[in-house]
């Protein structure tokens, strides 16, 4: 692998689960994140966000995704198993120079987000023909 | 598929709502080692209501075929499998989300009514509304005064 990829996380920022804000726990949401020719890609399990809710940001060479999420149960249900907790989504990545970031597009379905990074012209494979 | 071992009476105290893992045939966790068999795949929540129990998992990427939902007397099973998308020659620079099969089995405190249960999967989230049995509900007993 080049030393031009690519999306690197940054973990000190956020907890794996559980960081405490104001409006209550926030989830560092899992992904995979897969490099095709063409394009990076970006899986995000973020289950119970509503799609028009979605926030994809790419600002200074850093992308946030963040996605809210209300309480599913009151909070006086009575739990007799409690293994998860429910809160917003939210992540940041940051992004090589590689990527055309205006092209950079999300679509989210069944509560996974997927974020299309297009690699700039440059760094496209390119096939080169040999002329005999 | 694991039979029940212990038969709840209906006078199970809350505390020994178990979940078990039947089996987990790729780490969904995406780490190494038996995390998935101390906790089971989905992590489920369980909260009860006057006459029926909901159980919530998060199932991201997963569609209502992917999923078989079953209830015997006290027992629910939740199967599916999260298919894996990654194609030839795909390259991943990290990879957190599980794919594979996985089997969850939880016995319930109360019997549930099989034949009434419903099952709701929207934007990932699994909700499944378990009607307590008529045998299961709590009666006012009248108390006979002579």
């Amino acid at each position: 692998m080049s030393n031009e990829a690519t999306l690197t996380t940054k973990e000190a920022e956020t907890n794996e689960r559980g960081e405490r804000t104001r409006t209550g726990a926030t989830y560092r949401p899992r992904v995979d994140i897969l490099e095709h020719a063409d394009e990076l890609l970006l899986r995000a399990d973020m289950p119970g966000v509503k799609a028009g809710e979605i926030d994809v940001r790419f600002e200074d060479g850093e992308l946030t995704i963040r996605g809210p999420v209300a309480p599913r149960q009151n909070e006086s249900a009575a739990y007799l198993l409690n293994e998860y907790g429910v809160g917003d989504f939210y992540r940041t990545f940051r992004v090589s120079e590689q990527i055309d970031a205006t092209k950079i597009h999300a679509e989210y379905a069944g509560g996974v987000l997927t974020v299309h990074l297009p690699k700039t012209e440059a760094v496209k494979p390119r096939k080169i023909e040999v002329r005999a | 598929m694991m039979m029940s071992r212990l038969r709840g009476n209906g006078f199970a105290p809350l505390g020994q709502l178990r979940g078990e893992v039947d089996r987990l045939f790729e780490d969904f966790f995406g780490q190494g080692g038996n995390v998935g068999q101390v906790r089971g795949f989905p992590p489920v929540n369980v909260w009860e209501g006057e006459h029926e129990l909901f159980a919530e998992a998060e199932l991201p990427g997963l569609k209502n075929e992917d999923l078989e939902i079953s209830v015997v007397g006290n027992e629910l099973s939740i199967k599916g499998r999260r298919v894996d998308s990654a194609q030839e020659g795909t390259t991943y620079h990290r990879r957190e989300r599980g794919a594979g099969e996985f089997v969850r089995v939880l016995r319930l405190p109360v019997e549930i009514d099989a034949e009434r249960v419903q099952a709701n999967l929207r934007d990932g989230v699994l909700t499944l509304t378990l009607p307590k049995a008529e045998k299961a509900k709590p009666r006012k007993i009248n108390v006979a005064t002579n």
